[in-house]
């Protein structure tokens, strides 16, 4: 029980991280980035390069995905998504502009990088056995430490910082913080930047456990809907209890369905269509977005 | 009807059903009749989700239902020996009748969450097909005959396919046919009193269910309607490759069918059917392109969104001037 609980902690602060990114994103301009995963599998790439093949350490290869998602993602919303949406006459019309974005990043990724699965050596070496009742290695420690990190260094960037405070002003109502003096473009672009770093980060922080390749984007994008329809979409709050709630389910359905094949997820989908039928906004989103 | 539009359908009519196989015929690309064949199926689910997208939901599960009516058919004929042309209304309806099960609850959700459970749905369906034993789980269903002979009191209406010189012909034919009347059906409901309800329920749910109209009915309606569309396509696609696996329709291709109503245009009917054609047969022309397919592709798709954002067809609009 504790070691089903220990990988569902783990695995929760990583979807946790994924799931903020999106739903920052979708909160501030309400543009459903079906690219999230492919900006995922740039990021972990980055680090992949900068790692193993430079030869430079970890933390450098962490922060040059950081760096480059967040240029990658303020140069797609300035050119990108801010002219779409200004001209068109329906909402949606940027979900096909997501859409092209997430082949183009996916044809960049195999143009770059190739098709081949690729990972970095461990950081730390060891596994932690307590009493043969929780058995993790350290490198998968280090990584969820860190992700809780982020999530925490986030919110209270979110929470007492100018840049999140005009954000959070934006999320909420945008002609109101327009009228307020808030520059919208400025901070819509910073927005998307901080979601599209995130995916980098996460994916930098994986590819040194679970190793990253090209095909892993579009089903990292549906999992990252999964968390925020779970928590209620373009909630802080909402995007991580969804991200925990995920991998909690993934982890003990993973124990408890084992000897019925692998029916861990339809059972997850299913049970989120009953939960969303009784409440359509899921747990913390306000009705409608 | 005015005369422009008469002149136009009939030119439509003798490009599909004369002029392609002419042209094919001559220049002797009969791989183009496989690319046709899908794009006027692929058309036809498009058909289905562009006519949500008209009750102003965003659908992304058609694959779901593709999926579903592939299935329904390949077990009908393979374990009951059913007639290949009855399995096609029966995997329409089943379709239909499941999609107003799931959509009683889900249709209560708008915008994004609706086209988020959507995407679900298409994997709920995915991983239901592998589980299931009756679908064969990963295997999948293959070897699954030809559509047979279709007759009415012993005349012959449709031939065996499987006696025929050229099935590949045929199955165009018959796509092509289903393409039309498809879109004949949705110029019909939305040229009539359920177009302008459904219409109604686009602009404003609230406004239009305080004037009386039943929005829960009209919206499940629609749903039923457009998953008909995509458990036929799916139907006829088993019959054409012959097989049937849960990774037959995923949601990718879910995906696509929203993108073919896009970029089409969402405001008109004929929409989805330019947009599967320019989408599904530009991909296949890129394919000389090689390793650069998908960057030359996915490039040209940003960049027709960036310069007409409401579709292919709104350059009509400009031409016309402003209404």
């Amino acid at each position: 029980m504790e070691q089903i609980l220990a990988n569902g902690l783990y695995l929760g602060a990583q979807y946790a991280l994924i799931a903020l990114g999106l739903t920052l994103i979708f909160s501030l301009m309400n543009v459903l980035n079906f690219a999230h995963g492919q900006m995922y599998v740039f990021g972990g790439f980055v680090t992949y390069t900068v790692v193993a093949q430079l030869g430079l350490p970890f933390i450098v290869g962490l922060f040059a995905s950081a760096v480059v998602l967040a240029v990658m993602g303020a140069l797609i919303e300035k050119f990108l998504f801010r002219p779409v949406i200004r001209k068109s006459k329906r909402d949606e019309s940027t979900m096909l502009l997501a859409a092209g974005i997430a082949f183009f990043l996916d044809a960049v990724i195999l143009l770059l990088f190739g098709e081949k699965q690729r990972g970095v050596p461990k950081v730390v070496d060891g596994v932690l056995n307590w009493d043969m009742r929780i058995i993790m290695p350290y490198d998968r420690i280090l990584i969820a430490v860190l992700a809780i990190a982020l999530i925490v260094g986030f919110i209270l960037f979110m929470q007492y910082s100018r840049t999140g405070r005009a954000m959070r002003a934006l999320a909420q109502d945008r002609v109101a913080a327009q009228l307020m003096g808030v520059d919208v473009d400025r901070y819509s672009m910073i927005g998307f930047a901080l979601g599209a770093m995130l995916a980098g980060l996460v994916g930098g922080l994986l590819v040194t456990i679970t190793g990253i390749n090209l095909g892993m984007g579009g089903p990292t994008s549906v999992k990252a809907f999964l968390m925020i329809m779970i928590g209620g979409a373009g909630v802080i709050s909402g995007a991580i209890a969804g991200g925990f709630i995920l991998g909690m389910m993934e982890s003990v359905g993973l124990t408890l369905l084992a000897s019925y094949g692998d029916v861990t997820y339809l059972v997850i989908f299913v049970t989120l269509m009953i939960f969303l039928a009784i409440r359509p906004q899921g747990l913390m989103g306000k009705p409608w977005g | 009807m005015s005369m422009p539009r008469l002149a136009g359908v009939l030119a439509f009519l003798l490009g599909v059903f004369v002029l392609v196989p002419l042209v094919i015929g001559m220049t002797g690309r009969w791989d183009f009749y496989y690319t046709l064949t899908s794009v006027a199926l692929l058309s036809v689910a498009a058909a289905g989700v562009w006519l949500t997208f008209y009750i102003g939901r965003i659908n992304i599960g058609q694959g779901a239902y593709a999926l579903m009516g592939g299935y329904v058919s390949a077990v009908l004929m393979t374990q009951y020996g059913v007639s290949f042309w009855l399995t096609l209304p029966l995997a329409g309806i089943f379709c239909a009748a499941i999609s107003v099960l799931i959509g009683l609850p889900i249709l209560r959700l708008r915008g994004v969450y609706f086209a988020m459970v959507t995407l679900v749905l298409t994997e709920v369906a995915r991983l239901t097909a592998l589980a299931l034993p009756i679908t064969n789980g990963a295997k999948g269903i293959t070897s699954i005959p030809l559509p047979g002979e279709l007759s009415v009191f012993g005349m012959t209406i449709i031939p065996d396919f499987a006696t025929l010189e050229n099935p590949k012909l045929a199955f165009y034919l018959m796509a092509a046919l289903l393409m039309t009347l498809t879109y004949l059906i949705l110029w019909r409901i939305v040229n009539s009193r359920l177009g302008h309800l459904c219409r109604s329920l686009q602009q404003n749910e609230e406004l239009s269910a305080s004037i009386g109209v039943n929005t829960a009915m009209l919206r499940v309606l629609a749903y039923a309607i457009s998953s008909f569309f995509g458990g036929l396509a799916g139907a006829i696609f088993v019959a054409i490759s012959q097989s049937i696996y849960p990774s037959s329709f995923v949601v990718q291709d879910s995906v696509n069918f929203m993108l073919y109503c896009f970029l089409g245009g969402l405001g008109y009917v004929f929409g989805p059917m330019l947009g599967t054609l320019l989408l599904y047969f530009g991909w296949d022309l890129l394919s000389i392109a090689k390793e650069y397919q998908l960057l030359i592709y996915s490039g040209a798709l940003i960049a027709l969104m960036l310069v007409l954002p409401n579709g292919v067809l709104s350059l009509l609009d400009k031409k016309g001037g402003r209404k």
